[in-house]
């Protein structure tokens, strides 16, 4: 195996160096009219793969009622412990228990989906929400309401496509 | 020009055209700073900053209330007199050579020649060039007073680059001054306003083209902008010779740079470009449009220069510092020799 010589003999031309010049600014003239691929973040939001694991929901069933009925299999399951809820007497006659209240603490919450992988209701589930950053740790302590938001603006699958004083993040 | 008194109103005339060139000239510095940001953002497939008014035009604006209010750091070992002087000694000769650069066809106003130019130096390029040297100095002491290692290496260099490359750019204008015969800019201008062979603009850049091309690589180096930003290398020296400035110090070289980067345009516009002239069109004929339309012509000009620094900028990469100095002498100067001795010998034949 002998030494392979590569090294570039300029032609005459050249060693002008100026058409290379020329030839990198027509470059980056193109580039310069290219499509961005800077993603607006705040107006834009980069959409996520299915299957992401982003923040909870809590489903509601076809007359919007929640989905759950306090079984606690999901706080049992969870590793982080961040779930919990208090079971009371439905007020509707086709299940005997319902979330009375039913808190997750995000600050603890690890986004592991456990908790979808328990529930026998099919009741909570991650989305696609990765941006719910908050000013105060307060606002990170989920109530049955926000849970229940978070299903109305993911049902459809379009939470990419809508406004922030729609979704409220 | 009358010599002898002044009167009142032609001061005012000179007042008057001294603050519209200053006003403009730290306009297009806020121009720039946006546009270089946006510039690199728009070629690196970014939008660049866009979010402080609409597309970002108010970003300069907010840049310099934050330059305002930043804290003033001066070292404590820094040579305090010559620390503060070296930012004025960027800004004050780069803000005074525009000052010969004629900026548009002369206008008549009540039977009053008015000349668009603040002064009509009978030896106007002897003058930029003796300021564009000036303000080599605000580097080098910016970069010794600053007692620190970093600046004072940015400031060797950028001394040493300066002086390489203002002689081929000195060579290079001469074969300029012996087309025109004379060193008068408005003369420069005139000069190159009517047509060569009939159809040609007789601009300069078609009688010098190889002057041209010394003189824009001589002016990017002068400049301190890539391919030859090396006093400022962030890879190599922090900063360059402004490491250790902080708030207006450091504003004021910055915006020297950027008023010397007008200039620059400025000459390259006057000297090859043909100024204010717009092409195939007689100027004086049109009256005050004819003045309007100049004054379009040189901003588009020297606009479109402007551009090319930015444009520059994001697209090639830094010279080595024995490349740079082999360029400049080896090069640039035997190169500028040459073009004056074509010039001489073509301008004996004709």
């Amino acid at each position: 195996m002998g030494v392979k010589n590569v090294t570039h003999k300029s032609r005459w031309i050249e060693r002008f160096y100026i058409p290379a010049i020329l030839s990198g600014l027509k470059i980056t003239l193109k580039h310069m009219f290219q499509k961005k691929y800077t993603v607006q973040y705040p107006e834009e939001k980069w959409p996520v793969p299915p299957g992401h694991r982003g923040a909870i929901r809590l489903n509601k069933d076809e007359e919007g009622r929640v989905k759950c009925v306090a079984c606690e299999m999901c706080a049992t399951a969870c590793p982080a412990k961040c779930i919990s809820m208090e079971a009371g007497v439905a007020p509707w006659d086709d299940r005997e228990k319902y979330p009375v209240w039913f808190k997750i603490d995000m600050l603890r919450c690890i986004l592991c989906g456990m908790c979808e992988e328990a529930c026998p209701e099919d009741a909570i589930q991650l989305t696609e929400i990765y941006d719910f950053s908050t000013y105060t740790r307060a606002d990170l302590i989920w109530e049955k309401e926000r849970l229940l938001k978070n299903y109305d603006i993911t049902v459809d699958g379009k939470y990419f496509d809508r406004s922030r004083e729609e979704t409220g993040l | 020009m009358e010599q002898a008194g002044y009167a009142f109103v032609d001061i005012l005339i000179v007042l008057a055209k001294v603050i519209v060139v200053i006003g403009i000239n730290l306009l297009m510095v806020m121009i720039l700073t946006l546009g270089e940001r946006r510039i690199a953002g728009f070629i690196q497939d970014r939008y660049g900053p866009n979010r402080v008014g609409p597309q970002g035009m108010l970003q300069p604006v907010a840049d310099g209330v934050k330059f305002f209010f930043k804290e003033e750091v001066i070292p404590s070992k820094a040579e305090k007199v010559i620390y503060v002087l070296a930012p004025a000694l960027v800004l004050g000769p780069a803000l005074l050579t525009f000052a010969v650069i004629p900026f548009g066809g002369p206008l008549s106003v009540v039977g009053k020649e008015i000349q668009l130019q603040i002064a009509e130096l009978n030896v106007g390029i002897l003058y930029i060039f003796a300021l564009l040297s000036l303000s080599v100095y605000g580097l080098v002491l910016g970069g010794w007073a600053s007692n620190s290692k970093y600046p004072l290496m940015g400031g060797l260099r950028s001394a040493a680059q300066m002086v390489s490359y203002e002689i081929s750019m000195g060579l290079a204008v001469i074969g300029i001054i012996m087309i025109t015969g004379s060193l008068r800019l408005s003369d420069v201008v005139m000069h190159q306003n009517e047509l060569l062979f009939g159809f040609l603009p007789h601009w300069n850049i078609f009688l010098q083209p190889l002057g041209f091309i010394i003189f824009i690589v001589a002016a990017y180096a002068e400049t301190n902008r890539v391919p030859f930003d090396l006093p400022e290398a962030e890879p190599e020296l922090v900063g360059g010779y402004h490491t250790e400035y902080s708030s207006m110090k450091f504003a004021s070289f910055m915006m020297g740079e950027y008023i010397a980067l007008i200039t620059s345009s400025a000459l390259m516009t006057t000297l090859y470009f043909g100024g204010w002239d717009f092409p195939y069109v007689d100027e004086s004929s049109l009256g005050i449009w004819g003045v309007l339309l100049s004054i379009i012509a040189f901003a588009v000009k020297t606009g479109f220069f402007l551009f090319l620094y930015l444009w520059v900028r994001w697209t090639l990469p830094r010279f080595r510092y024995d490349q740079l100095m082999g360029l400049g002498w080896k090069v640039m100067i035997p190169l500028a020799l040459f073009n004056i001795i074509i010039t001489g010998v073509v301008m004996s034949l004709l």
